[in-house]
């Protein structure tokens, strides 16, 4: 039985589509006087976040509050346990506690596949970014974004022959990869731009196009996603210095100026500001980036309806 | 949810309203809201998906012709409403379109296919209370088919159909389907609501 959502390639296209449509209808219910519906009454959604976030955690608890959900939010951070042990005691409790859902944040990646698989917990596992793994929510808020500007066919979702260029730091990126594979699955051309030494290694056996060219690649782009430079992961010189970095592969207005007149331009979040992207491009026409977290909330009620809100989950990885 | 594949009515199924009835019912039912309502000013129509929807359409249509005045139409989903949403898989959303002017201090005509358990209609009115606050809910049906598990009744039938448990009453209308249509079948042999 499906009962977990781990990783974007758990996501079949069906399955995909049923989130960015019903995400579409929980979209409206942000207009209303009452923002909110009874679908999770009764359910606990466990919020456990072992590494820092703002928007995400905020996003699944206001998701969560919204299908009338009780929420429990479970900061682990400054636990002084060893991580496989912190987690598997947290995963009891959590247990003892009867929850019906974790939404798992965890800087090892791999940890929310654990918390699912390890027979601890009983209840559905969302990840909410592992390490430098996956985020797949992230993905289908992107992808649901990108729909709403760009969407054809009959639903008005399909991104089929779309292209989305992915720019900046990939290698530390959870976020690159989950678009990365739900985008492939939703039919849209994905092309990663990066330095060499940002992009992982084994990226050829990823569903993409790679580049080191910023300005081959965009003119063309349906979506340009600009990725944030993860200086604390990074221990090394990836890049010789920040202002070569920039030029070479930050979104500026100059190279704003070569975009498509209906590409819009992403950021997941949080940006640095004149380090990947310049503050004109970000509060441009173009940028989605306050809408995106709009939609985080919509994506993410959908997930958690799809997943809890019937006898078993509609969406979803294998058991 | 099947679809709904009618023009072949197989053995053991009889069409109970054939398109001119259920053209001839819908006028009526429009007539029957004026009357009642006196007039159109205020009356809100909001069908339930998916079948409710063209009903709701095809009787703000009558009363835009007979009175002149075209009367806010739209859509309610229940599906998040439903007393039996734990019992199956989660099911696809359908959509919610309130008209503009929202249904607070109007009349509300919610408009169904059919009316069995009565289970839809209490969806929808806790629905309808997240919304606003109508000044007054009335119910408008295709079909009904008896069988009532809630203390619900319809304003405005089109037509009073007895049926037993075991049978099942499918509707199909143009928009959704190929043909309009009522049918009654005496097994309850495919899945679907009705």
């Amino acid at each position: 039985m499906k009962r977990h959502l781990l990783s974007a390639a758990d996501l079949s296209r069906d399955d995909a589509e049923l989130v960015l449509t019903t995400a579409a209808e929980l979209r409206e219910l942000a207009d209303r006087p009452i923002k909110k519906l009874p679908a999770l009454r009764g359910r606990t959604v466990v919020n456990l976040f072992f590494e820092d976030s703002t928007r995400t955690r905020i996003s699944f608890e206001a998701a969560a509050k919204r299908l009338s959900a009780d929420v429990i939010n479970f900061a682990a951070k400054g636990s002084s346990l060893s991580k496989g042990e912190s987690l598997k005691d947290t995963a009891l409790t959590l247990e003892a506690m009867g929850a019906d859902a974790v939404v798992v944040r965890h800087g090892a990646s791999g940890a929310p596949h654990r918390l699912a698989h390890s027979g601890w917990v009983r209840s559905s596992v969302v990840n909410a970014g592992d390490g430098t793994h996956e985020h797949p929510t992230q993905a289908l808020l992107d992808a649901f974004t990108m729909s709403r500007h760009l969407g054809a066919g009959k639903s008005g979702q399909s991104l089929d022959g779309r292209r989305v260029a992915i720019v900046g730091d990939v290698l530390h990126s959870r976020v690159a990869r989950s678009n990365a594979l739900l985008l492939h699955t939703l039919g849209a051309e994905v092309t990663l731009v990066a330095p060499p030494t940002l992009l992982p290694v084994g990226v050829e056996t990823w569903p993409v196009e790679t580049s080191y060219d910023l300005d081959g690649v965009i003119p063309k782009a349906d979506a340009v996603m600009m990725l944030r430079v993860q200086r604390e992961r990074m221990n090394g010189g990836f890049f010789p210095t920040a202002r070569e970095y920039s030029r070479r592969y930050g979104l500026d207005g100059r190279r704003m100026a070569t975009l498509q007149d209906h590409t819009i331009v992403m950021h997941p979040g949080p940006m640095v500001r004149g380090m990947e992207i310049t503050a004109d491009v970000a509060d441009s026409d173009r940028s989605v980036i306050v809408e995106q977290v709009t939609n985080g909330v919509a994506v993410r009620m959908a997930v958690l309806y799809l997943l809890l809100g019937g006898s078993e989950p509609a969406v979803g990885g294998e058991e | 949810m099947p679809a709904h594949p009618h023009d072949t009515p197989s053995p053991g199924e009889r069409v109970v309203l054939d398109e001119r009835d259920i053209s001839r019912a819908l006028t009526r039912i429009s007539h029957e809201i004026l009357e009642r309502n006196k007039g159109a000013a205020d009356l809100v129509l909001l069908g339930i998906p998916s079948r409710g929807v063209p009903l709701a359409r095809r009787i703000a249509e009558r009363i835009a012709a007979v009175e002149g005045y075209d009367v806010p139409f739209g859509s309610l989903d229940v599906t998040m409403y439903r007393d039996d949403l734990r019992m199956k898989p989660a099911r696809a959303l359908l959509p919610t379109e309130i008209p503009p002017g929202g249904i607070d201090g109007r009349t509300v005509v919610l408009v169904d296919d059919v009316l069995f358990s009565g289970r839809t209609i209490r969806a929808a009115l806790d629905a309808l209370n997240d919304i606003g606050r109508p000044r007054a809910v009335q119910l408008a049906v295709l079909v009904d088919r008896g069988h009532r598990e809630l203390p619900i009744r319809a304003d405005f039938v089109g037509k009073n159909l007895p049926t037993s448990l075991v049978e099942r009453v499918m509707v199909t209308l143009t928009g959704i389907d190929d043909t309009d249509a009522v049918t009654i079948s005496a097994t309850a042999s495919e899945g679907g609501l009705a």
